[in-house]
């Protein structure tokens, strides 16, 4: 395999990593005021992600460093190009991130209920706009060569909001809240995962729809049929009606595994869609950016495949051990004062 | 404005503010690993109180570094397109093993040091907040290995079929002097400021008498760490000044308005007046000094503006060559004037309370008030320095700044969202420094009975950290 194959590779596995873990963080973010009842429940809900969403948000930084360094060409293009959706996803995530740490600092409600608002909000904006954005990817936008030779984005952001890549936005909302619905309904205990069951049935079925709709027009808008792109769409849709059954059936953690497939299998399915594309050209085939085209020199690419090599089993290890730390479910219950800010005066401070 | 114009205020915008809370990341970070190893090994409940009442400001602090760092990882691509293009190849690997190395370490653990007080036995729990802090230290290496490199570039050729520059060494680009100088002038001077935080916070704790206990030992560790840290800055800040001399003799000429060359230079410590080269209405000098600063000796000679602009026109090429001289010239001299001023202070406070004294005295909560602020004034001054005086070059030598903006990107894009992150970084700092003000006015609570947990923890009992 050649070394840009194996960065496209790499890159897909980072994206696969960041979609599955940040993917449930959104879901978990947007449903916040639809499975709590009280103060407690959401509280319950949020420490599920406590210890985890950061971490699960530097599969994303990691994906960003690793284009920069493996195909700078694309790492450009696409972040001067996607301009305005990059920066609402920005935004969205410097609040989310505030909005975690936060919250329940302090004990008004009014100060919670903004809060409350912020984390749904700055958590749909994102699980939308990566739908429409790896859309647009797959679907060609139109690149051109500029005058110093770089290929460069030359439409504008309305471009960006045509129907397929909309259809994908879609997808990605409905999927990530039925993924963080699912886990919710693994990592709590009472009325919130009974909550969470029955919402992650009724989205289960609205983002199959969307899925099946997205993944046929992918498909049908190809120059010829290909079996191996249908056969992983297939595999999403089985791994997606396996996670369904798994929910009905209150098998959460099965549940989980195969929604986190589907997720693995539908990301892996987009960027085999693109190979050797990174971003195809709708203006022509003469102005795509391909991994050889984009990509870094070989000693650079060698270097960043011995840290990568050895680096990513580690980070999975220790991730996993934190997921291991925390996997006790989380009862509202286990919230002493739920109405007092983490911040706010115990009645025993030291005066002397 | 043009795009060119606002990509830069967006960029140092963003990042003057994102180092705000970086030092105080990785220094607090530190100290509170100590002040936890403390409590392991002493088992003194006040080093259990203290680790808890400054953790909780390094996490409301730490939230922030976090968010306004994300900011930085996409900005090369959005505003800085042509630069990216150029340089990707070398300064994207640093990034990349920042992620891969430094962020995944310290996020991770910092989320099972937050939520692991009843969830993993003491030594372990003790373990992840070294871990964390060993990962803010690791990340400040590789992207300052990254700086260092438009700093002065190592181990690349340029491709001119391309046109870019490529990588032909990674161990010269991160272990190179200029790397190294500045990671031992940065890591020390996060360690000051956080040891004035420490101090600050303590000092105002004392005279409010809120556990008297805790805070004199808090805040003696604050001027400790400060004194050390300080002298450690000022041996790595003057290997830096010669070093820079060497590499960028533009910016030491700059920093001092330095016009014509001159044996045995002075350092002015004021001027009033023009930078201009022209004339000084007053000026203040300590005679030689610039040379020692230098290059080792007082006798040595520093070239001039003129001389170095001459000398790069036959190198690179018509054009003007020095940065933005005033403001080099005075945030050199800011850089070590606050740091400096911070450094007496916290002598003058720690003179005070030789042999278990408190201090007092009317001066005392003021100037103990302001002390955090000198080092974080001294550090955005040493990077607006150290960026501005290496203007007109992105890349040093190899990449103006104005070719590197990106070229599909309107001037009205990047106002518009210069703005909104401006405004929402107002935003945030009210907030934090909101929250900072109540931690510090609720002040350290006293610890119910700490219990040694098994891993994993109870699923019945009350959580110690919940969200
Ligand atoms: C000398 C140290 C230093 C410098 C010069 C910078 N940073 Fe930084 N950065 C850190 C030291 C640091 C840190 C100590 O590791 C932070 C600060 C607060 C924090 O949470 O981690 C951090 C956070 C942080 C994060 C969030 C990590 C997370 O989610 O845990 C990103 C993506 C960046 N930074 C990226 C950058 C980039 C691209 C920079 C260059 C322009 C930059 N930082 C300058
Ligand atoms: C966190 C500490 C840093 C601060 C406070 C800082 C500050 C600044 C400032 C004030 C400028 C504007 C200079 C001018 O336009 O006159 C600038 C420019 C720049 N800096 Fe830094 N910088 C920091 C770290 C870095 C790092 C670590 C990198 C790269 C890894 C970097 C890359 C750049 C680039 C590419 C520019 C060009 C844009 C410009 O000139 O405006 N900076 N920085
Ligand atoms: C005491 C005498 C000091 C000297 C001689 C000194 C010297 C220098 C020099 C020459 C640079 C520019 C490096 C370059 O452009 O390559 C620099 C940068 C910097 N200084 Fe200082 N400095 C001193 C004190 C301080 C203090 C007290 C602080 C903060 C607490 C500080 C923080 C910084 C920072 C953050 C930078 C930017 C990072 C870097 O380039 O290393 N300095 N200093």
């Amino acid at each position: 395999m050649s070394l840009e194959t194996t960065w496209f590779l790499l890159i897909a596995v980072l994206w696969i990593g960041y979609f599955i873990l940040e993917g449930f963080d959104f879901g978990v973010g947007m449903l916040l005021p639809f499975v709590s009842r009280n103060e407690a429940d959401r509280r319950a809900v949020l420490t599920t992600l406590g210890p985890v969403w950061d971490g699960n948000e530097v599969w994303l930084l990691v994906a960003g460093g690793a284009t920069f360094a493996a195909f700078p060409e694309w790492y450009a293009t696409l972040f001067s190009g996607f301009y305005l959706p990059l920066f609402l996803i920005l935004v969205s995530l410097i609040i989310r991130g505030v909005a975690f740490e936060y919250r329940s600092k302090y004990g008004k409600a009014q100060w919670r209920r903004r809060w409350d608002v912020a984390i749904v909000i700055s958590s749909a904006i994102p699980a939308l706009l990566w739908g429409v954005a790896f859309a647009n990817i797959v679907r060609g936008v139109p690149l051109e060569k500029s005058a110093e030779g770089h290929i460069e984005y030359v439409g504008g952001f309305f471009n960006l909001l045509n129907p397929y890549a909309l259809l994908g936005g879609v997808v990605t909302l409905t999927v990530f809240l039925t993924h963080g619905a699912i886990f919710l309904s693994l990592k709590t205990v009472g009325g919130i995962r009974d909550r969470a069951h029955d919402l992650a049935l009724k989205l289960g079925l609205i983002a199959a729809v969307a899925a099946v709709a997205f993944l046929l027009w992918t498909n049908l808008s190809l120059p010829s049929f290909n079996l191996k792109i249908a056969a992983l769409s297939a595999g999403v849709a089985v791994a997606w009606v396996a996670g369904i059954a798994a929910t009905l059936k209150r098998r959460e953690g099965w549940a989980f595994v195969f929604s986190a497939s589907a997720i693995l299998l539908f990301v892996s399915d987009l960027f085999y869609a693109l190979y050797p594309r990174v971003m195809p050209s709708s203006l022509g085939a003469q102005f795509d950016l391909t991994i050889r085209n984009a990509s870094s020199t070989a000693y650079t690419l060698k270097v960043m495949t011995v840290v990568a090599v050895i680096m990513t089993p580690l980070v999975l290890i220790y991730q996993g051990w934190t997921y291991w730390v925390f996997r006790k479910r989380v009862s509202a219950s286990q919230i002493a004062h739920p109405e007092r800010g983490i911040l706010d005066t115990a009645t025993h401070v030291l005066h002397q | 404005m043009n795009s060119l114009d606002l990509a830069r205020w967006q960029f140092a915008i963003t990042t003057v503010y994102h180092f705000i809370f970086v030092p105080i990341t990785i220094g607090m970070g530190f100290l509170v690993a100590g002040l936890q190893t403390a409590w392991y090994r002493t088992n003194k409940v006040k080093y259990l109180r203290a680790t808890k009442f400054f953790g909780k400001l390094f996490l409301i602090n730490f939230a922030i570094g976090v968010v306004t760092g994300i900011v930085q990882e996409f900005q090369f691509g959005m505003n800085w397109s042509s630069y990216s293009r150029f340089v990707g190849d070398i300064f994207g690997a640093p990034l990349a093993m920042e992620g891969l190395l430094a962020f995944f370490l310290e996020s991770t653990f910092l989320g099972l040091w937050i939520f692991g007080w009843d969830r993993l036995p003491k030594k372990i729990h003790l373990a992840t907040i070294w871990l964390a802090s060993f990962g803010t230290i690791l990340s400040a290496y590789f992207i300052l290995a990254a700086n260092a490199w438009m700093q002065h570039p190592v181990g690349y050729t340029i491709n001119l079929e391309k046109g870019r520059a490529e990588l032909t060494s990674i161990v010269e680009v991160l272990t190179q002097k200029t790397a190294l100088a500045t990671f031992f002038h940065t890591i020390p001077s996060a360690a000051f400021t956080a040891g004035a935080f420490v101090a600050g916070i303590s000092a105002w704790l004392l005279i409010k008498k809120m556990d008297v206990e805790m805070s004199r030992s808090t805040l003696k560790l604050g001027l400790i760490t400060m004194m050390i840290s300080f002298v450690m800055v000022f041996v790595s800040g003057d290997i830096t000044s010669k070093i820079m001399t060497e590499q960028q003799p533009m910016k030491m000429a700059a920093a001092e308005a330095l016009y014509e060359t001159t044996e045995s230079a002075p350092f002015s410590l004021l001027t009033i007046g023009t930078l201009d080269g022209s004339r000084s209405v007053f000026q203040i000098d300590i005679p030689s000094v610039l040379s020692f600063l230098a290059t080792g000796d007082f006798k040595g000679t520093v070239e001039g503006v003129n001389d170095i602009q001459a000398e790069y026109e036959k190198t690179y090429g018509p054009g003007d060559y020095s940065p933005n001289i005033p403001l080099a010239y005075w945030s050199f001299r800011l850089m070590i004037g606050f740091g400096g001023l911070g450094f007496l202070f916290a002598l003058l406070a720690l003179f005070q309370m030789r042999r278990g004294r408190t201090p007092h005295g009317k001066w005392f909560l003021p100037a103990m008030i302001f002390l955090p602020f000198t080092p974080l004034l001294a550090n955005s001054f040493g990077w607006i320095f150290t960026e501005a005086g290496r203007q007109p070059w992105a890349v040093f030598g190899l990449i103006r700044t104005s070719d590197g903006v990106s070229a599909v990107v309107s001037a009205g894009s990047v106002l518009f969202t210069m703005i909104v992150f401006t405004l929402l970084y107002g935003v945030l700092a009210f907030i934090e420094v909101g929250l900072t003000l109540k931690v510090i006015k609720n002040g350290p609570q006293t610890e119910l009975d700490y219990e040694d947990p098994k891993l994993g923890g109870s699923d019945t009992k009350p959580l110690v950290m919940a969200y």
